[in-house]
């Protein structure tokens, strides 16, 4: 355990020093204000974030990959994975520190995004539900996609084919329910199902729904174990 | 220490090694010979847990590598081909971090972080990031990390290549030093560093072990045929044949070095010519200017296992 948290540790150290994970957050604060300003220019303005949500899941998709690539991409490039896979650390440490790390750094940027929610709360009367709700299921979709990140960074060791790749998981699993129109039967339905919309939106419509929560927490855990198993299978390669 | 069965290992349809199978004693050093690509790094990195053999088994100190792969990665420091350094860290950050990494606990990380600092003279770049390191403190660095947690066994793959003449007296220096109580295993296809570091030898070539022993009984044993260098005084043209009708020589080179005549006579098995070519040069009135016996170099022995064509 204690190397998990040095490989989260040090991961990061290097977020914080990075410019990649500044750029990403400069990105991630402007856009989100932009779109949180969106809704407030209309003649009758309504006191919501669902334009911030929509907006931050869609930036997600670039966002979270730009976020992962490194982490075990870097290693392999480095060559610094051999000595991480012949020290006494076992592999779930290496990915679960790696995890943690980037979910530190992306929940830093949740946090910074309370501002925009203050100024609602400060300056006019909001429904406090579906502001919550919204958080909670961006928090999850958030964690979900730096796991889809995570496993395209041990799958290469480019950098940028690592992102490619997180981006093109993240973007079918965004359009997942277009194909339950276009595929009939069963299929179709656990293509949509699969899909990160309709499981995000009820959030942002300010209900919790458990089914919801287990999706996103059921897609963390399935590409974490992915992910170990493609650390492990370098072993074999 | 390291004990080797049978080890196999296939890269797709081609095989990296085939059947190695060796013993290293606590407190050897042992050393892997082998042109490029002959299989050595893929040896190291068995020995080191990071990838599983096709077939056979490895165990280090009674530990198999594959299944009880954490207590074996415990008890090795490892410095492998390309020195894995984050150049964004600080020597010291990294060095923290790497024996954290070995389960070291915060306290003897630092009490152990000044010895190795000194050790591989790093003292006073503790604070400078890695990356503005030059090639030779880098390799330092690597070695600093592989020591730190004063493994059982050291696996340095190639420790001196791409640093400068001082810094490779230097490292041998060192790798002779932590040879003396704990079990080395390096590659070098450097052959004189080879025979100058390491208690043993196993000359690898086509992922194969061709030659197992000592330097020097290597150098012995596989001849088979004594050699003589004798500078004599006299007409080339005339020397030649007699030192051929030597009884016991088996055959003569000529070399003419502005005008010195040198001969290199190798003889049949291990008889003892000198006496006799002593004789044949001064009865026949010539001057016998230099008779030395020589052994057959690492060089040779080298090429010669790893070459088809005799030399």
């Amino acid at each position: 355990m204690r190397t998990a948290q040095a490989v989260a540790w040090k991961e990061i150290q290097i977020y914080f020093s990075s410019p990649t994970a500044y750029i990403v957050g400069l990105i991630f604060l402007a856009l989100t204000g932009f779109f949180f300003t969106q809704d407030l220019g209309d003649p009758f303005p309504e006191a919501t974030m669902v334009p911030f949500f929509d907006g931050a899941i869609v930036m997600f998709i670039l966002l979270a990959p730009a976020l992962t690539m490194r982490l075990l991409a870097e290693e392999s490039k480095l060559g610094t994975i051999e000595l991480l896979l012949t020290s006494p650390v076992r592999d779930w440490e290496i990915i679960v520190g790696k995890y943690v790390a980037s979910l530190t750094f992306f929940l830093v940027l949740v946090i910074l995004s309370f501002f925009y929610a203050g100024l609602l709360f400060v300056f006019a009367d909001p429904d406090p539900g579906p502001i919550y709700a919204g958080y909670l299921g961006f928090i999850l979709y958030g964690s979900a996609a730096l796991a889809v990140g995570l496993l395209s960074s041990t799958m290469s060791n480019n950098q940028i084919v690592s992102a490619v790749v997180a981006m093109g998981i993240l973007l079918a699993l965004f359009f997942a329910d277009r194909a339950f129109g276009s595929v009939s039967g069963l299929a179709g339905e656990i293509i949509g199902e699969m899909g990160v919309r309709g499981h995000f939106d009820d959030f942002s419509r300010g209900v919790i729904d458990t089914t919801n929560i287990v999706y996103f927490l059921s897609v963390v855990v399935f590409f974490l174990f992915l992910s170990m198993r493609t650390l492990e299978s370098r072993r074999w390669r | 220490m390291i004990q080797a069965e049978g080890l196999t290992h296939y890269y797709g349809p081609y095989p990296a090694i085939q059947d190695v199978s060796f013993g290293v004693r606590k407190g050897e050093i042992l050393g892997f010979l082998g042109p490029n690509g002959a299989g050595k790094t893929t040896t190291m990195r068995i020995i080191t847990g990071f990838m599983p053999p096709t077939h056979g088994t490895v165990t280090l100190d009674g530990y198999d590598v594959v299944e009880q792969s954490l207590d074996a990665r415990r008890r090795v420091g490892y410095l492998p081909e390309t020195v894995p350094l984050y150049t964004d860290m600080s020597v010291n950050g990294y060095l923290k971090y790497m024996g954290t990494l070995r389960g070291m606990a915060p306290k003897s990380i630092k009490a152990r972080l000044g010895d190795v600092v000194a050790v591989c003279r790093l003292g006073d770049y503790r604070k400078t990031q890695i990356g503005k390191l030059s090639k030779g403190f880098r390799q330092r660095v690597g070695i600093a990390q592989a020591i730190l947690h004063e493994p059982q066994v050291l696996v340095l793959d190639e420790p001196t290549i791409g640093i400068d003449p001082i810094q490779v007296v230097e490292t041998r220096r060192l790798i002779k030093e932590l040879g003396s109580d704990q079990t080395v295993v390096l590659s070098s296809h450097i052959l004189p560093e080879v025979s100058m570091l390491c208690d043993r030898v196993l000359i690898i070539n086509e992922g194969r072990i061709v030659a197992e022993d000592t330097p020097k009984n290597l150098a012995a044993g596989l001849q088979g045929v004594e050699r003589l260098e004798v500078e004599v005084g006299g007409p080339a043209a005339e020397v030649l044949p007699v030192l051929k009708g030597i009884k016991g020589v088996n055959e003569v080179a000529h070399v003419n070095n502005d005008g010195r005549h040198t001969y290199i006579i190798q003889a049949q098995s291990e008889k003892d010519l000198r006496d006799e070519i002593s004789q044949a040069v001064i009865s026949n009135g010539w001057s016998l200017r230099g008779l030395q016996m020589v052994g057959m170099s690492l060089e040779e022995i080298f090429l010669r296992l790893t070459t088809h064509e005799e030399l």
